[in-house]
């Protein structure tokens, strides 16, 4: 993986320096809150529900052990023992103090690690597949690309003040584990008819209030002017994109409001222009950073494995992922046990992923944007080994992809901005499905859960989607079918009116129900739903 | 009643207006009436509180003290998934309380 060179260690180095002396002066009283704002928001400081709350990037959800063992440390010695791993592939703490904070970023820095632009109307942390530089199916590792967009919008200054935030995201398969499509910017690094690598971008796709899927804007950019047309798409956006509110600020509604053609009019004018002025890193610079994300030393060992014990056997078949190295899987770490919160980690329990990845998969981890970790390259023959020490730590739940390995967002647990609380209903759907045996019946079936109309539950692209909303002072909950965040993206619908807590565990169960009577063949619920539509399932909650 | 809240600006802890100081307890906050506006207005200038705000509360029989709004009774114990977080770990109604 990436190792910062002097240059970059300087930078974060001085962005902590630069930190302490405006914490210092907010705490004498020279900066008041106003002015204070958006200098801590720049280092990912947020005033949340019960407390500060600092998010932290893993850039691309890439990480190595000695990073992990950083974050569970500070866990311990800095909040309140956990932290919690996010949808958009960083470590958030939950109870920070604003007077620990500059010795926070100092510690993530000995580690190469920052909350910088993880806040703020600026290129956020770029994500990409958790399976990347792992994944039989992937064209190309498409981390050194993404690492390439993470160098060039570091403290990019004409991106500093965009309209809004701006999430970027590079994948380099057709099959999509990285919602591409739901981002400001979708990468895809694909071949042409020719043989040669290149890029193609999607623009104007995201969640939040108003969904919507980011159409194809150019299918082949070629890699020696990736950064040139991303600075382009970025140019007209920062032109045009509305300032005046807040609510209709991203992208996305600039997309829509111009049309995507005169878009993207606008965008090739400006990459023509770009062009001639140069703008492209030299390509030195990524040939300087491929090494970086080089194969490790894959040994060939066995193939297959003794599927005696039950348990064991469904834990892999349900939670690793074909390896481009037929002696290999990528392992995924269940951050789902049953009644638990979705996404958080102990500072015990990621110490010890950090032990397992230097163990059994050279060094490395991934975050997962459905709130799991990964251990990307596990040999086959270790793989009972590494879930003996998982099942232990209360971490080898088998339940990726199913019911119980919904998202949910912090909600109004923890969120200043929520309406409802999120984590509650994770944790009873959870209980509730694996108490009745359920879940195994229902096989792939996403359940994404969001607090507010911000959607960072992804409730928009859940098979089954939750929204919570206020209504009169009390939680109420909107149900929603039929969205994905896979290559076959769409967004949900919602089914009607909305319920209570109570209400909407038993209209989940009820849509489930309709699923299992209507299903053909191997028919995912997403597959159901497409062939039936809706009305089947509002009659089961409504008729 | 109007109660006064804001954030510890040092540890962010939630924080309640008792009539002379800050309390991290809601059943210690008083009815701030009137002055709710001018004694925040005070207390942010002398960095005792942080992105202070008045809300509505009623005193219960008991005396405790309930605000209004679902979000700050979470505000005021804590997270309701993690009751050894709140600040009352050990009472089994509390959540109950907050919904």
């Amino acid at each position: 993986m990436y190792k910062y060179d002097s240059y970059d260690q300087e930078m974060v180095d001085a962005r902590v320096e630069e930190f302490r002396d405006q914490a210092r002066r907010r705490l004498e009283g020279s900066l008041s809150e106003d002015e204070f704002k958006p200098l801590r928001l720049m280092n990912g400081l947020y005033l949340q529900l019960h407390a500060y709350m600092l998010r932290v990037a893993i850039p691309y959800g890439t990480l190595n052990s000695e990073q992990m063992t950083a974050l569970g440390d500070i866990a311990d010695k800095y909040d309140r023992g956990y932290g919690h791993f996010t949808t958009r592939q960083n470590l958030q703490y939950n109870w920070i103090k604003l007077e620990d904070t500059a010795d926070i970023l100092a510690d993530l820095a000995k580690v190469e690690m920052h909350a910088i632009q993880t806040s703020g109307n600026c290129i956020r942390n770029i994500s990409s597949d958790h399976f990347a530089g792992a994944a039989h199916d992937e064209l190309v590792d498409p981390r050194p690309y993404a690492e390439l967009m993470r160098q060039w919008s570091s403290f990019h200054p004409e991106f500093t003040y965009l309209p809004r935030k701006f999430k970027i995201c590079v994948i380099a398969s057709e099959k999509d584990r990285a919602a591409m499509r739901l981002h400001d910017i979708g990468v895809q690094i694909v071949k042409n008819e020719a043989g040669e690598l290149g890029a193609r971008f999607y623009a104007g796709g995201g969640m939040g209030r108003t969904p919507m899927i980011a159409p194809m804007i150019r299918d082949f950019v070629p890699l020696d002017q990736l950064i040139t047309y991303a600075e382009a798409c970025l140019r007209v956006y920062n032109r045009y994109g509305r300032r005046d509110n807040k609510y209709k600020a991203r992208i996305k509604i600039l997309v829509h409001e111009l049309g995507r053609d005169e878009y993207v009019r606008q965008v090739e004018e400006e990459f023509a222009h770009m062009l001639e002025q140069g703008v492209e890193p030299p390509r030195e610079e990524l040939e300087r950073i491929k090494p970086f994300f080089a194969d490790p030393a894959f040994e060939d060992g066995p193939k297959t494995l003794d599927r005696s014990d039950p348990d064991f056997a469904l834990w892999v078949d349900r939670n690793t992922n074909r390896h481009k190295h037929d002696s290999y899987v990528s392992a995924v770490i269940s951050l789902k046990p049953v009644g638990g919160i979705p996404g958080d980690a102990t500072g015990d329990q990621m110490r010890l992923m950090a032990r397992l990845a230097k163990q059994y998969s050279f060094d490395e981890l991934r975050i997962m944007h459905t709130q799991n970790v990964v251990l990307p390259h596990v040999k086959i023959s270790d793989l009972h080994a590494l879930w003996t020490e998982l099942e232990a730590a209360g971490l080898g739940s088998p339940n990726m992809d199913s019911i119980e390995d919904m998202i949910a967002c912090p909600g109004l647990d923890y969120c200043a901005l929520a309406n409802a609380r999120s984590i509650p209903l994770a944790q009873r759907i959870s209980e509730r499905f694996n108490a009745s045996g359920k879940t195994e019946k229902l096989g792939e079936l996403k359940l994404k859960i969001s607090g507010c109309i911000n959607a960072c539950g992804h409730h928009h692209a859940g098979h089954i989607g939750i929204l919570g909303v206020d209504k009169k002072g009390l939680e109420n909950y909107q149900l929603s079918l039929g969205g994905s965040e896979a290559e076959d993206t769409s967004l949900a619908k919602i089914t009607g009116p909305g319920f209570t807590e109570d209400g909407v565990i038993e209209a989940v169960d009820k849509v489930t129900d309709v699923y299992l009577a209507e299903r053909e063949g191997e028919e995912r619920f997403l597959d159901t739903y497409r062939r039936i539509g809706m009305a089947p399932f509002k009659e089961a909650l409504y008729g | 009643m109007r109660v006064l809240t804001g954030n510890d600006l040092k540890t962010g802890d939630v924080i309640w207006w008792t009539g002379e100081g800050w309390s991290r307890h809601v059943d210690d906050a008083v009815d701030a009436g009137d002055s709710a506006e001018q004694i925040l207005a005070t207390e942010e200038a002398a960095l005792r509180v942080n992105v202070p705000y008045v809300i509505e509360a009623t005193r219960e029989d008991d005396g405790s003290v309930r605000p209004a709004h679902i979000k700050d009774r979470i505000r005021a114990l804590g997270p309701t998934v993690r009751q050894d977080l709140t600040l009352k770990p050990k009472d089994p109604e509390a959540i109950d309380w907050v919904i």
